[in-house]
């Protein structure tokens, strides 16, 4: 099933109010021109949930910048001073989870479990109003699934059913935000032929992907 | 001390701390300085918390890859026998025992192991990152930081910023001394010549205990 789309097919599934989660590590491995046409469209009041905020000029940084985020479920926000000075301000709501956390998190979301007990964050601020589990005398938190409307991914090679291979250190959390939404793009920065991709090197399977739109300037 | 002094003695110090084949992580900063110092007869590797083992130097000039970077976003290189992975695989690696040291900086750190390096309230909220998941899940925590902030202490008898992570701290390395985190208190086993056991304990709010064995800080 060819899933390739005009970049327009995907902006109209982009409501105000919805949750979106975006791959990327501070940039890398992010789907700049999904990004870039939610900017252009403009939809607000977005819940963004991702590894980072990245760079005022760079990957979500851009749609925190251009005001179209009330919360964001992240990790880290220290590289971009407009979420930062948004949080002061009261403008944005941020809940910072430990990364490890998060991965786990949005797994759970689109595995079907009900949710995952793990050591971080125990004796810290992140164990507030959460359940604490004790297995073979070992306490854990309870951390429950994550999941969005739409999750945004960046594939360095994308057949045209979705299947989609992330090079190097792109892959971060592509793959597994790829599970737990119930729209899923991904942004190819080249698309190749069904058939074209060695089964045993795909990364993010096609079966999780609805669109496959082209990245700007690529194939 | 001269700054870059300061630096290259933590992190000289600290990669004596390594054992031949261990997977380590080095966190952002003065930590990532430990690598130019390992001493030449073992062999480590390091985790890339974004997604890769066997990280490698930075490039040359011209020699940046996009798709190639550390988990500061700056260009790295990945080295022979590296692999990389996803999210889950990497922070599997972190939480489930696979690492066997790692280095990170702090705000503050107490006498019971405590850590506090991601928040100041009200002032600097950068996040914690995968900082809480390299805490509780690596088998040792040294934290490498210059002894003080400009004079105020920051290993105290109790952390008042927010946790990072309860009682895993395992050593800490200044440019002042080496202090092991102890049942009894903080450890102090080696002593930088350039200053004094008094220096020291002035400049720490913990209790030190003073090693009997209190040997000079070792550099190489």
């Amino acid at each position: 099933m060819n899933k390739v789309v005009d970049i327009e097919q995907f902006t109209n599934k982009i409501k105000d109010g919805m949750t979106i989660m975006i791959g990327g590590f501070l940039g890398n491995g992010t789907p700049e021109t999904l990004i870039d046409a939610i900017v252009e469209k403009g939809v607000k009041n977005l819940t963004i949930i991702a590894n980072d905020t990245a760079f005022v000029d760079k990957g979500i940084g851009k749609l925190i910048v251009n005001k179209q985020v009330k919360k964001v479920i992240t990790s880290h926000i220290g590289t971009n001073k407009e979420t930062g000075r948004q949080l002061n301000a009261g403008e944005l709501d941020v809940v910072l989870v430990p990364q490890g956390t998060l991965a786990e998190q949005v797994r759970a979301g689109g595995a079907g479990l009900g949710g995952i007990l793990t050591p971080t964050g125990l004796g810290t601020i992140v164990e507030e109003n959460k359940q604490k589990i004790v297995v073979d005398g070992k306490e854990y938190l309870l951390e429950t699934p994550i999941r969005a409307d739409v999750a945004l991914i960046a594939g360095s090679k994308v057949d045209k059913s979705g299947n989609a291979y992330h090079t190097k250190s792109t892959r971060n959390f592509n793959p597994l935000m790829a599970t737990a939404a119930d729209l899923v793009v991904v942004e190819a920065e080249k698309v190749v032929e069904i058939g074209e991709i060695d089964p045993d090197v795909v990364m993010t399977l096609g079966i999780f992907v609805d669109f496959v739109v082209r990245g700007e300037n690529n194939g | 001390m001269d700054k870059n002094l300061v630096k290259d003695t933590i992190a000289k110090r600290v990669a004596l701390e390594m054992n031949d084949g261990d997977l380590v992580n080095l966190g952002i900063g003065l930590p990532t300085l430990v690598a130019n110092f390992i001493p030449k007869d073992i062999s480590i590797t390091l985790q890339s918390e974004n997604g890769f083992v066997g990280l490698g130097p930075a490039p040359a000039e011209g020699e940046e890859d996009k798709d190639l970077v550390n988990a500061g976003s700056q260009p790295v290189t990945i080295l022979p026998g590296g692999a990389f992975f996803d999210s889950l695989t990497s922070f599997g690696i972190i939480r489930g025992g696979h690492l066997d040291a790692t280095v990170l900086g702090a705000l503050q750190v107490d006498e019971k192991g405590n850590l506090a390096n991601w928040m100041i309230p009200g002032k600097m909220v950068p996040g914690m990152g995968g900082a809480m998941d390299l805490v509780t899940g690596a088998k040792r925590v040294i934290v490498a930081m210059v002894h003080t902030a400009k004079g105020t202490p920051k290993i105290l008898k109790e952390c008042n910023l927010p946790l990072t992570a309860a009682g895993k701290v395992d050593l800490i390395i200044t440019e002042m001394g080496v202090m092991k985190v102890t049942t009894k208190g903080l450890l102090l086993t080696e002593l930088n010549p350039e200053f004094t056991v008094d220096d020291i304990k002035k400049a720490t709010d913990a209790e030190l205990i003073i090693s009997y064995d209190l040997k000079e800080m070792r550099t190489k």
